[in-house]
């Protein structure tokens, strides 16, 4: 069985977090950005796996099931306030709502 | 009687502290019964301390209490102490009764006022001020209370502030005794900086021991305490401010303005009478200045159309006449007319007050009259108050006041010919004005009809102000009629008796004389303006009246001469280098500001943008340590 380094899987896991980041920032719809987001945990959950298989350790198995617990949550109550703001505004641009700034 | 007397200024200022702190959350009825209370309470004791005073004389003339220490420092002792001599007792006597039946007046002149609580709490902070003014027992506690007076003066003056006029007002009336005040801060500095002590009985001890007869620094001290009871006395050159004053609601005209504040500066001459007696040319300054005050503001008086401006012109009148009766000496009869000034001065300004108010805040007297039917009490009050002011001779106590002011000006060893003459055109002039206002608003073509009657708590306070404007006067008789020296035999325990040299003309001349004079005004006030209207206003047309209408143009010149450069000063010198420096860094801030506000654009990307740089400098620093 080939044992892939361990930088390397660190560097997949920072990957797929970048991937998460750049979707968050170039994307408008909100859907697509708690998405992004959900891409963003999973490489942090990633993370404890693999540092869980490195140290053959249980606790980072056991860590990333809690946080798919917690993602859940998570993921519920922002889809219930995407629903919101689409019943509210009409849209799911988040660039629209802009109100909350400084105005000369 | 010791702890009495504490309670007669403490209580008053309990009265403020329960109004004023839960902030006009009492019920009316509460705030009626608390403000007049308080002071109604004080006047109590005030009689059984007076009593009690009068029936057995303390040891040397005085009651003193010391509180506690206040300051101690340096060779600086103030002790909150109160000193209760004769002087003190006139004084305290006429604040607290005086105030009681103007409170009283105000629970239903101030029924209708949203600002019923923040009324009743001022004046009776204003009554405690005063009473620790006249019962201080050093000059630094005596100054303490005196700019507590100065103090709700300017509240109440203010006290309708939605009108900018009012508060012009009053922020005059605090600048102008401002100037007296420092010039007797500093001479307080310069008794305490030459004796070592600012107790006043120390000082009336040390003060000729350490200083000769007709010495500098007598007179110096002299003077710049003159020029606080200048400022606070409304006397020349700074009486500009009074007139202005009467902006306030009429009680307080009544009681800060006629009767105790304004002579407070009469009080602070009487107390430190032994610097005026070292420095004689000073004594001769204050009877200058009163004589030269009386007139100038009886001539003020004659040609204003604003009921209450009248009586304030008269207030500063009167006010000469106690500074004229001290700068001769005659310590005793300046008191003596202060204390029935505050009488009939103040059913003056009640009656005149009731009159604007059932007239529906109607100032003018041209556009009264005939009110004599329809008010019978009010006039028949004013009648008397007025009677009182021009001396009418025989039963009014003005006239016995007066006219022990009139002879002691010509007979006392500081007396003069000029003084007298000035004290009895002052006088002819006092009647004129005063029938003037009683013919013009109670006689006469019907004006303005009053929509009600003043009610019970008005009226009673103004009775009794009758009564005593008519019998305060039997206390002291002048020789010639029955010698009744009640008055001046008690105020020789507190102050010395007047030096009579040029007695050689009978005082039964002199009072012939002022009688004479009084009904004469009288007389021409009821020919002008009543019987001939046409002569008065023959006279109202002319340039003169425009002048004595003004004030003698003092606001004018004072405009001129002080406010303009100060405000030209202002105006040119906007943009020196400080002023600079201080827009500069506004600017700057302003500018700062301008450039991070540009970051709160309300885009959430931008935000989370903004948080991913700053995770990535964060590492970048944490990677490199």
């Amino acid at each position: 069985m080939i044992t892939v380094p361990v930088e390397i899987q660190i560097l997949f896991a920072g990957l797929l977090f970048l991937m998460g980041l750049i979707g968050l920032l170039v994307r408008r719809n909100v859907i697509f950005m708690l998405m992004s987001i959900e891409v963003m945990f999973n490489s942090a959950g990633m993370v404890f796996v693999i540092a869980g298989a490195h140290w053959a350790q249980a606790e980072g198995q056991v860590m990333f099931i809690f946080m798919l617990a917690v993602t859940a949550t998570e993921v519920s109550v922002a889809l219930a306030i995407i629903l919101q703001m689409f019943h509210h505004f009409k849209t799911l641009d988040v660039d629209e709502l802009n109100k909350l700034k400084e105005t000369d | 009687m010791k702890i009495l007397l504490t309670l007669i200024p403490i209580l008053p200022l309990l009265g403020f502290l329960i109004l004023s702190v839960p902030g006009g959350k009492i019920m009316r009825k509460w705030i009626a019964f608390i403000g007049p209370g308080m002071v109604g309470i004080s006047a109590l004791l005030t009689m059984i301390v007076g009593i009690a005073f009068l029936a057995a004389p303390p040891q040397g003339g005085a009651v003193s209490v010391t509180l506690w220490e206040w300051i101690n420092t340096g060779g600086l002792t103030a002790p909150v102490a109160f000193r209760l001599d004769a002087l003190s007792l006139v004084f305290i006597f006429v604040i607290t009764f005086v105030g009681f039946l103007i409170h009283l007046y105000s629970v239903e002149f101030m029924a209708d006022d949203e600002g019923y609580s923040r009324f009743f709490a001022y004046m009776n902070l204003f009554v405690s001020s005063m009473l620790i003014l006249v019962l201080a027992d050093n000059l630094l506690l005596l100054y303490l209370g005196w700019e507590g007076v100065g103090l709700c003066s300017y509240l109440l003056i203010g006290f309708w502030y939605r009108n900018p006029a009012n508060g012009y007002a009053a922020r005059k009336a605090f600048i102008i005794t401002r100037i007296g005040d420092t010039a007797m801060i500093i001479g307080l500095f310069l008794l305490f900086l030459n004796l070592n002590t600012l107790n006043i009985q120390e000082l009336m001890r040390l003060a000729p021991v350490k200083w000769g007869q007709d010495s500098s620094p007598a007179a110096w001290a002299a003077v710049l305490l003159l020029g606080g009871a200048l400022g606070k006395s409304a006397q020349l050159p700074l009486q500009t401010w009074l007139p202005d004053a009467m902006a306030g609601p009429s009680p307080v005209s009544a009681l800060i303005h006629a009767a105790t504040m304004v002579t407070a500066g009469v009080y602070l001459i009487a107390r430190t009478h032994v610097l005026f007696a070292l420095a004689p040319s000073v004594q001769l300054t204050v009877a200058i200045i009163g004589a030269l005050t009386l007139l100038l503001a009886g001539f003020s008086a004659l040609t204003q159309h604003d009921l209450k401006r009248v009586l304030a012109y008269s207030t500063i009148s009167q006010i000469g006449y106690m500074f004229l009766a001290l700068g001769v000496g005659a310590w005793s009869a300046g008191i003596f007319h202060f204390m029935v000034h505050a009488f009939f001065k103040a059913l003056l300004f009640l009656a005149g007050g009731a009159v604007i108010l059932v007239l529906n805040e109607e100032h003018d007297i041209f556009k009264m009259g005939g009110l004599r039917k329809r008010l019978p009490v009010v006039f028949w009050t004013f009648l008397i108050g007025s009677a009182s002011l021009a001396a009418l001779p025989l039963i009014t106590a003005g006239f016995y006041s007066k006219d022990q002011i009139l002879w002691y000006a010509w007979s006392s060893a500081e007396g003069d010919p000029w003084l007298l003459a000035a004290g009895l055109a002052g006088a002819f002039l006092t009647s004129i004005y005063t029938f003037r206002l009683v013919f013009l608003v109670f006689f006469g073509e019907t004006g303005t009809s009053p929509t009600h009657q003043p009610g019970r708590m008005m009226i009673i306070p103004m009775i009794i102000l009758a009564v005593l404007s008519i019998g305060a006067g039997f206390i002291e008789l002048p020789e010639s009629l029955a010698h009744v020296q009640l008055f001046s035999g008690l105020l020789d325990t507190a102050l010395p008796a007047v030096n009579v040299t040029h007695g050689n003309i009978p005082e039964v001349i002199f009072q012939l004389l002022a009688a004479i004079i009084s009904v004469t005004g009288i007389y021409i006030a009821y020919l002008a303006y009543l019987k001939k209207p046409e002569l008065g206003n023959l006279f109202n047309k002319t340039r003169l009246s425009e002048f004595f209408y003004s004030g003698w143009g003092f606001d004018r010149f004072y405009n001129a001469l002080f406010v303009k450069p100060v405000v030209w000063l202002a105006e040119i010198d906007k943009t020196d280098f400080i002023d600079v420096f201080n827009t500069a860094v506004a600017r700057l801030t302003l500018l700062f500001t301008r450039l991070l506000s540009l970051t709160q654009n309300g885009k959430l990307r931008w935000y989370i943008m903004g948080s991913a740089i700053g995770i990535v400098f964060i590492l970048t620093i944490l990677m490199n340590l």
